[in-house]
């Protein structure tokens, strides 16, 4: 694994680059893309799209393929998971299905959009060095570490968010798979026997790093426990999903990734 | 492909014919003394179970225009802060109301998102100070609060329609600081819309079903300001106008 690639990689950050691209075409994809039966469509109309305007923004690609190695974690994780013989129940199966179907379709549309400049699968070790040694054979440790990608991967997304600003067709498939993300990380959360939403920083058995921030009151400039005194102060933090950057991120998926395959 | 209709909302009539008549005898408003005022007292006064937004400030019949949604960040935040305080309402009194057979864990479940919503909308109230659109008035007179299917059934449209609308509005967001607050919403939402589904059917892929997120991409849908408003329209007083950004 080399970390500091990827993060060398994800950090050439070209403002310029999305500047450069002409307002109008950015309108014009912008207005296909928010239709819904558009962004239905598949992977193809998307890549079609990004092919055309985005060849030229490394930025943008930068952060796709950021967006694309966690979701290649996350698919191989629950294709890993399922097909390990009587570990999920059947019970858990049909969440495990349906997550897996919503990972392997992220990574088949981010890899088309992408197209040449998509980075390879990594190899990953799921172990994390031995670190969680039944991840395949204890549904327990399964459950937490689906747990760990998905709040990680809602965190992801949203530290991205601003980055995509100019391209506002990229912004809206990055927010619908955000939310989409989300809605797995509430439901795997549940099964676990937690609250659905982030209370506090509590890490629930997980590393810390995944949760660093979620303790935050104080949104857009408002300190909200002190605005709201009568509120319970853990339902303030749960209100909120923080963001992690993208050396956070790395920070807690990097003892995953054995190789990057580049 | 076509999706399974299972929002009752979607047959829904659409705006159109009424909007264009509202909008044309529309009131724009522009509380500003009214609201800023309002709000110190709400912020001041507000207690667990008396949630004053419930009796609103605007009056039912008036009409409350958001404006082109896309041309500048007070009306994406005033579209946010009409639907968070419609879900606050909501939560409220189902909160207030318990169902009939409702459980512990339930309970915590709907007094938890009461919460998170009532902070949503008075954070959006903060923000926009002045230019906030008055306190809504809700009108539930549809939903049955002592069942359970009744209850839950609106929680789940409510979600499914709030995440959609800030999957929808991100883009039109100018200010950064913006956009990563709503996104820090809108993710809270999509948890309440998993968590909600899920009590309704346990047993499925109800939490992030093929009615909401498209099978062949993974992505969750999206509604534009117009669609929204036309789902919402029946469980608000007010006339609720608002146009799609053209940004």
């Amino acid at each position: 694994m080399n970390l500091q690639n990827i993060l060398t990689e994800i950090e050439k950050v070209d403002g310029d680059a999305l500047g450069r691209i002409e307002h109008m075409s950015r309108r014009s994809i912008f207005q296909s893309l928010l239709k819904k039966t558009v962004a239905g469509a598949g992977a193809a109309a998307f890549a079609g799209v990004l092919n055309k305007t985005y060849a030229q923004s490394s930025s943008v690609a930068d952060v796709l393929n950021y967006a694309l190695t966690l979701e290649y974690l996350e698919a191989e994780f629950y294709n890993m998971s399922l097909a390990a013989p009587g570990l999920i129940p059947m019970a858990a199966m049909p969440y495990y299905q349906q997550i897996a179907k919503h990972e392997n379709a992220h990574v088949a549309l981010l890899k088309s959009a992408l197209g040449s400049a998509a980075v390879p699968k990594p190899t990953f070790d799921f172990t994390a060095g031995g670190a969680f040694g039944t991840v395949f054979t204890n549904v327990q440790t399964n459950y937490a570490l689906a747990n760990a990608f998905e709040d990680t991967g809602v965190r992801a997304y949203k530290g991205q968010a601003t980055n995509l600003m100019s391209a506002p067709a990229i912004l809206t498939v990055a927010l619908q798979i955000h939310s989409v993300e989300a809605r797995h990380a509430a439901q795997i959360r549940y099964l676990r026997g937690y609250p659905g939403w982030i209370v506090n920083a509590q890490e629930n058995g997980l590393p810390q790093a995944i949760y660093s921030g979620e303790d935050n009151v104080t949104q857009g400039g408002v300190n909200l426990a002190a605005a709201f005194p009568n509120i319970n102060q853990l339902r303030i933090t749960e209100a909120f999903d923080e963001p992690l950057t993208m050396q956070q991120v790395l920070a807690i998926a990097g003892p995953f990734i054995k190789s990057l395959n580049r | 492909m076509e999706k399974p209709q299972t929002d009752p909302m979607a047959t829904v009539e659409g705006l159109s014919g009424k909007a264009s008549a509202a909008l044309g005898r529309r009131v724009f408003m522009r509380y500003i003394g009214a609201t800023a005022a309002a709000g110190v007292a709400l912020s001041a006064c507000h207690s667990e179970l008396v949630d004053p937004a419930v009796t609103g400030s605007g009056r039912a019949g008036d009409a409350i225009d958001l404006g082109d949604i896309g041309s500048n960040d007070v009306n994406v935040l005033n579209y946010a802060y009409a639907l968070e305080q419609l879900e606050a309402a909501f939560y409220t009194q189902a909160a207030m109301m318990p169902y009939s057979g409702i459980t512990d864990a339930e309970r915590k479940i709907l007094t938890d998102i009461r919460d998170h919503e009532i902070v949503h909308r008075e954070l959006f109230k903060a923000a926009l100070g002045s230019a906030a659109i008055p306190g809504l008035t809700p009108n539930f007179s549809s939903i049955n609060f002592n069942s359970r299917a009744s209850v839950l059934g609106t929680a789940r449209v409510f979600e499914n329609i709030g995440v959609s609308a800030y999957n929808g509005a991100g883009q039109y967001i100018r200010t950064p600081d913006y956009l990563v607050l709503a996104g820090k919403i809108v993710s809270v939402e999509a948890r309440h819309a998993a968590i909600i589904a899920t009590l309704l059917e346990p047993m499925g892929t109800a939490f992030a079903g093929d009615n909401v997120i498209f099978p062949s991409t993974g992505l969750e849908e999206i509604r534009n300001p117009e669609e929204v408003l036309s789902l919402v329209k029946p469980y608000v007083q007010e006339i609720l106008n608002g146009r799609n950004g053209r940004r």
